[in-house]
């Protein structure tokens, strides 16, 4: 892993929470349209998550991209994998395969 | 900041030459747009894969330049 100190912060917060939203705003207050549907998607299934507000900290709002090698966000983590962004979470949240990602990885959800 | 669709299905072919790319519009302000792109080369990869090799083709303009590109890739019905 490179040597970007902001690296280590955020690996110990994919380590700490085992479904792990970077979003800009928080979940009860998502502040753009992409970060609220992912929002949506996981609190309809009912799933714990924790969001972490971009817009609060620079250094993790331009590190998560080169961490990920993804240029947007908001960007899903469960169990130390990213999952991807809004298009993503959405079209497998549509094709049932993030219910399956969610049983394969023994997350509770609320069967949609 | 924005970018023409033309633009960015340039960008895309350039990386993808065997790509067949449909680029939509969605706000007409130059930086909201979804595209649905199929090539051989998302073969065996995942979808983020897939997506990351859409991004590197837009060099690095992704998130800046262009703001919102709504995704969907898929390799070719074989």
């Amino acid at each position: 892993m490179s040597d970007n100190p902001v690296f280590a912060k955020i690996q110990s917060e994919i380590d700490e929470n085992p479904v792990l939203l970077f979003m800009k705003g928080n979940p009860m207050f998502p502040q753009c349209g992409f970060s609220a549907a992912v929002v949506g998607a996981l609190t309809q299934m009912q799933v714990k998550f924790k969001g972490i507000d971009v817009l609060q900290d620079g250094e993790i709002r331009e590190g998560i991209k080169a961490f990920s090698n993804w240029p947007t966000i908001p960007q899903l983590y469960v169990k130390g994998e990213f999952i991807g962004g809004s298009d993503i979470v959405r079209e497998m949240y549509e094709t049932g395969e993030l219910q399956k990602m969610f049983d394969d990885k023994g997350i509770e959800y609320k069967a949609v | 900041m924005a970018m023409d669709a033309a633009h960015i299905e340039s960008l895309i072919k350039e990386a993808l030459p065997d790509a067949e790319v449909h680029i939509e519009d969605l706000r007409g302000d130059g930086d909201h747009y979804a595209a649905r792109v199929i090539s051989k080369e998302f073969i065996g990869k995942s979808r983020v894969q897939q997506h990351q090799m859409v991004y590197n083709a837009l060099q690095g303009r992704m998130g800046g330049e262009l703001h919102a590109l709504g995704l969907q890739t898929s390799a070719p019905d074989a």
